[in-house]
């Protein structure tokens, strides 16, 4: 499969990972949002950032309890919680909120 | 992602975890895994693509694996299709396809192995059902040597003792040879040959990440639990799965062996280059990348003239420690002979606690009613401690010394009967989601009888791919999610840690209880 914005196509594996994820762009976000199904409001936007920025220190997507850390220092409280995370990215922040921010897919025993 | 694909769940989880599927034949045929990338096979010494002339090449590799292995030769010369197994594959209890019974599963090899090394099968074989190695056979072999996960429950069964295990573990030796790789276990061991562990997490992200769970613990108890990093002249190193660094519930536990190693005042370290203790080149039948991911474990304890080498809750971990880490990464000339080499985390745990270095508040998991699910490889494949069934006996004791509320499951279910996760093996990938839950079924339903008969809650394990597994497909059983624990998950919840402000509330109560039950949930 793969996704297209504008002239740019970005080929993506069987589950919807960018094969190249240095293509990301927001606008390839909206794109890879659309194909799962989410609308991409504020509120995902700030996942998606601190997602990106975690990536960028570490070349690995965050630990859900960090992710959780994270955004209740940031967001508060009630953003610092799984169940807040899951009404944003239904198919868990692990998998799809990595999707969309255009990370590659975690590995392993997980 | 959850993809059922006609299976229900909630439906399949209820009634005898044991009992005898309707036949569906081919019901399994397409749930396949993803195929290796040429990069990823070639990064492990494979071809990267379907090489010329298989055929003749995977015929080769058997001839050589057979000459190699006499356990193989045995598997594929001595079966007599009793039948003993047929019901013991827990993929096949779930979903009913004939070629997932054991000896089925077995004969899409042997059928090959008996036309080209067999007399009978060589000049008769329409007689002994022996068959050349076509495609379709070869197709056949990719999506059902992928839809076992390596647990010998058939094995216990066989009166043989022919090993499924090994079968599978040379049939896909086999494809790797010849450039038929499968890409969820592939793509890891290449990063553990890269970066040093399944996940792929560097020297930074982990000394981060273990400075966070520092933080956590203080928070929690008030004390200044470690979690070292590469620590030289530590004496013990401890060698974790990479998903105890990351993954929920895994990380519970890692913090409860951070607490265990502290209240007994052992000096200790992780090591960022041996920051994984599993290794799925058992899984793909290869000693040579198995030899290469173990070499990082011998690295590490020569590197910290460590004293002892202890291996966190990883199931096949153990598996490959407990049998190989010896002979294909020892000799360890620092290491001290007077503990095993290496241990496992329970059995060091358990040998604390007898020794009264441990103090247990049960009241702590009192909201959790409790079962254990034995993990395939540390039950069938491997002991932890010195006695024979102490693999089964160590885990327990811990749980019912921090825990109120424990209760085993039916006996057929466990300790050597006891029912693979249905992740395991290389099996944890989302494009096998319905092997995955078919396989988790017996197991549901085990768990389903004593939830309905004890009211237990959750379900303890030593195992990360177990952990991920139950934590994926609870749920779609009608479980919660997080009623997976790890055992040093129910310890941490438990322990006492000297100096603690859950000491100071534990033991004003010991005062006014006068020393009735309170302490009896305490040392032994």
């Amino acid at each position: 499969m793969a996704y297209q914005v504008g002239d740019v196509v970005a080929e993506a594996d069987e589950e919807g990972y960018l094969q190249d994820i240095s293509l990301w762009s927001e606008e390839l976000a909206q794109a890879i949002a659309k194909s799962e199904n989410v609308e991409l409001s504020p509120e995902h936007w700030e996942v998606i950032n601190f997602l990106r920025s975690y990536y960028a220190e570490y070349q690995i997507a965050p630990a859900v309890r960090i992710l959780l850390k994270e955004m209740k220092k940031s967001f508060g409280p009630e953003k610092g919680d799984q169940k807040y995370l899951y009404s944003l990215f239904p198919y868990g922040p692990a998998k799809q909120a990595c999707k969309i921010a255009g990370l590659p897919k975690p590995t392993g025993c997980i | 992602m959850a993809v059922t694909l006609g299976f229900d769940a909630s439906k399949a989880g209820q009634g005898d975890p044991q009992e005898l599927p309707a036949l569906r034949p081919g019901a399994m045929a397409a749930s396949k895994s993803y195929p290796a990338s040429s990069a990823q096979q070639q990064l492990l010494g494979f071809p990267g693509e379907l090489v010329d002339q298989w055929q003749i090449k995977a015929i080769a590799k058997l001839g050589e694996l057979v000459q190699r292995s006499r356990a193989l030769k045995v598997a594929l010369d001595a079966c007599v299709k009793c039948g003993a197994c047929t019901d013991k594959c827990q993929f096949f209890l779930g979903s009913g396809d004939p070629k997932n019974m054991p000896a089925a599963r077995q004969e899409l090899l042997r059928k090959v192995y008996r036309r080209y090394f067999t007399w009978a099968g060589k000049h008769m074989p329409w007689l002994v059902g022996a068959e050349d190695l076509t495609e379709a056979t070869l197709d056949e072999w990719y999506i059902y040597f992928h839809q076992c996960s390596q647990c010998r429950r058939c094995a216990v069964a066989c009166p043989f003792g022919i090993d499924t295990a090994e079968v599978s573990m040379a049939a896909r030796e086999i494809m790797d040879s010849i450039g038929k790789g499968q890409r969820y276990c592939n793509e890891i061991i290449g990063k553990v040959l890269t970066i040093g562990n399944n996940l792929g997490l560097k020297k930074h992200a982990l000394a981060a990440t273990l400075e966070g769970l520092e933080e956590e613990i203080k928070e929690e108890t008030g004390v200044d639990v470690k979690l070292p990093l590469d620590v030289e002249g530590a004496d013990i190193l401890l060698v974790a799965p990479s998903a105890d660094f990351f993954a929920e519930p895994h990380i519970a536990s890692l913090i409860g062996y951070g607490k265990v190693l502290h209240e007994a005042g052992l000096s200790w370290t992780f090591s960022s280059h041996a920051s994984e203790a599993g290794n799925f080149g058992m899984f793909i039948g290869s000693s040579e990348n198995m030899q290469r991911v173990l070499e990082r474990v011998g690295d590490a304890v020569r590197a910290l003239k460590v004293k002892r080498l202890v291996v966190g809750e990883c199931g096949h971990a153990w598996r490959v420690a407990y049998n190989f880490w010896n002979t294909l990464a020892g000799p360890y000339e620092t290491l001290d002979p007077a503990y095993p080499i290496p241990q496992h985390i329970c059995e060091l745990t358990y040998d604390l606690w007898r020794a009264g270095k441990l103090r247990f508040d049960k009241s702590k998991n009192d909201h959790i009613r409790l079962t254990y699910h034995d993990s395939c490889n540390p039950a069938r494949a491997s002991r932890i401690g010195p006695d024979p069934g102490s693999q089964f006996e160590i885990p327990r004791a811990l749980l019912r010394a921090t825990c109120n509320h424990f209760y085993d499951m039916a006996p057929g279910t466990i300790r050597e009967n006891t029912f693979c996760c249905g992740g395991g093996g290389g099996l944890l990938t989302d494009e096998l989601m319905e092997v995955r839950l078919r396989g988790a079924q017996p197991r549901m339903r085990a768990l389903r009888d004593v939830a309905d008969e004890h009211g237990v809650t959750h379900m303890a394990m030593i195992c990360a791919i177990c952990k991920a597994q139950f934590t994926t497909v609870l749920p779609q059983f009608g479980f919660e999610s997080d009623g997976v624990v790890g055992v040093h998950q129910m310890i941490s919840n438990a322990i006492v840690l000297t100096g603690s402000v859950q000491a100071q509330e534990y033991e004003a109560r010991l005062a006014s209880a006068g020393n009735g039950d309170v302490a009896a949930g305490g040392k032994r």
